[in-house]
């Protein structure tokens, strides 16, 4: 997959840090940044890192990917929504598609999402897993 | 005699994929009794969609968490790795930006082997202490490479290690003394186009291994005027589980000083994260005044040892992030074969 410098570095913000906007019109929350509010329409964006954590709403199981993904395959995307409740499309990773259900914790990490073969640019991104660290705060 | 700089926090990175020594012994036709001769049971290996920067990232979240500082007030971020994913771009930047630590800030790739992390953890120290920063954030992060069919692949694995290093007064550990040891020693290396490391086999032992790190901590304790008994715990670089526990024993220093920050057995060998993750690991178990010898060692060759005396913060900061042990006991198998694809051992042509 061809992998442009301009885009990388457009969207290096947002995808790695979780960074959404908040509409002071309306209040809601988006993911990825858009110009204008996606339920209002409002101009009127802050910039809100958005949460970490949150759980999978649904997700599809992709068996025939591209090429430059077969090492990947099966592919798990899945709709998470984040613990203030905005909804963000992203990958599962760490999981077995028979360890994915709907209502499972997740959270963000930072993985290779994309890559142009080996001599080009790599893709960094957001990803989701499963909760895994049961750390106790006793 | 404390030095005006010290661990401020720590944060750690094992991937979930683990790799059983014994799958590498039936894959090669391996003699059965090599794991038990280099104390290793399995090794952490990476997802198809990590490498360092990835791992580095997380640990470097993971320190940032614990301490509970804005990420604006690190004035260097330094990454020490051999397994970049660009030999040029840095690594550093990635990470920088990706914590919110840009763009007021020093970042910077270090290659020693696997000592590169441990070098920018002393250049960030004396950055604090003289203070050109405030706050410094080091990071070691490897997938470690092995030939297939070396002997090495048992113990090359991934995993990664932080830590924010500021003035002692805030310190969870602070800096008592360190030294450091280098000379020209051919006992590992890896040429420019080549994917794999070659090693001098037994030579990677005595003139390299045990000389430097020797070096580096008998000079360390004349230095301070301490001996083997003034420390509670001692972390030494593990390119195997056997090799601390024996330096150890030359230096002075029993069996179970060493095995609290012991991974090696359980992990495999992270290279630049693999002493300083038995550091972390040791911060997460100390008590406040205990001393703690860490020596990490790299190849081409040299040693740095550092003493560190433990502050009663350790007890606020240890559950504020995933412990050690939370990534270590997070395991799933793979076979040689899935590790493999992920890898990107597998040669195929485009459809
Ligand atoms: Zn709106």
């Amino acid at each position: 997959m061809r992998l442009s410098p301009a885009q990388i570095w457009r969207t290096r913000i947002p995808r790695y840090r979780l960074l959404g906007k908040e509409c002071k019109k309306c209040g809601r929350r988006h993911y990825p940044p858009r110009p204008a509010c996606p339920y209002c329409g409002s101009r009127e964006l802050v910039e809100v890192e958005l949460p970490r954590t949150g759980v999978i709403e649904s997700f599809t199981v992709i068996y025939t990917v591209m090429e430059g993904f077969k090492d990947r395959a099966p592919l798990i995307i899945a709709t998470v929504k984040l613990d203030d409740g905005t909804r963000v499309v992203a990958p599962i990773t760490d999981a077995e598609p028979e360890d994915v259900r709907t209502g499972m914790r997740v959270e963000a990490v930072l993985r290779r999402i994309r890559d142009d073969g080996s001599y080009g640019l790599i893709g960094y991104g957001t990803a989701f897993r499963p909760t895994i660290l049961v750390h106790k705060t006793s | 005699m404390a030095r005006d700089s010290g661990i401020i926090s720590w944060g750690a990175y094992v991937p979930r994929y683990r790799l059983k020594a014994e799958e590498i012994v039936y894959l090669w036709g391996w003699d059965p009794n090599i794991p038990r001769n280099l104390n290793v049971t399995e090794k952490a290996v990476e997802n198809v969609d990590e490498d360092s920067i990835t791992m580095g990232f997380e640990a470097a979240y993971n320190a940032i968490l614990r301490a509970g500082i804005n990420p604006k007030r690190i004035g260097a971020v330094f990454f020490g790795t051999e397994s970049k994913p660009y030999a040029v771009k840095p690594s550093a930047t990635v990470i920088a930006e990706a914590l919110g630590v840009t763009p007021v800030t020093m970042a910077s790739d270090l290659e020693f082997a696997c000592r590169a992390a441990s070098e920018g953890l002393r250049s960030a120290l004396a950055l604090v202490e003289s203070k050109y920063i405030e706050y410094g954030l080091v990071i070691g992060s490897d997938t470690a490479q092995a030939n297939p069919g070396d002997v090495l692949e048992y113990t090359a694995s991934s995993g990664a290690v932080a830590f924010i290093v500021g003035p002692a007064k805030e310190a969870v550990a602070i800096l008592e003394g360190v030294y450091t040891y280098v000379t020209d020693t051919p006992d590992f290396w890896r040429r420019g186009l080549s994917p794999y490391p070659k090693h001098g086999e037994a030579f990677t032992g005595e003139p390299a291994y045990f000389s430097h790190i020797e070096g580096a901590v008998r000079g360390l304790m004349e230095s301070l005027g301490l001996k083997p008994d003034d420390f509670d715990y001692a972390v030494f670089h593990q390119p195997n589980g056997t090799f601390p526990l024996r330096v150890g024993r030359r230096l002075g220093f029993p069996k179970e000083k060493i095995l609290p920050g012991l991974v090696t057995p359980l992990i495999g060998n992270t290279y630049n994260a693999s002493a300083l993750i038995g550091f972390a690991r040791v911060l997460e178990q100390a008590r406040p005044g205990q001393r703690i010898l860490v020596a990490p060692f790299g190849s081409g060759a040299g040693s740095d040892a550092y003493s560190f005396v433990v502050t009663d913060r350790v007890d606020e900061l240890r559950d504020k992030a995933p412990r050690v042990d939370d990534y270590i006991n997070a395991k799933k198998y793979v076979s040689y074969a899935v590790h493999a694809k992920m890898r990107g051992l597998y040669r195929r042509i485009a459809n």
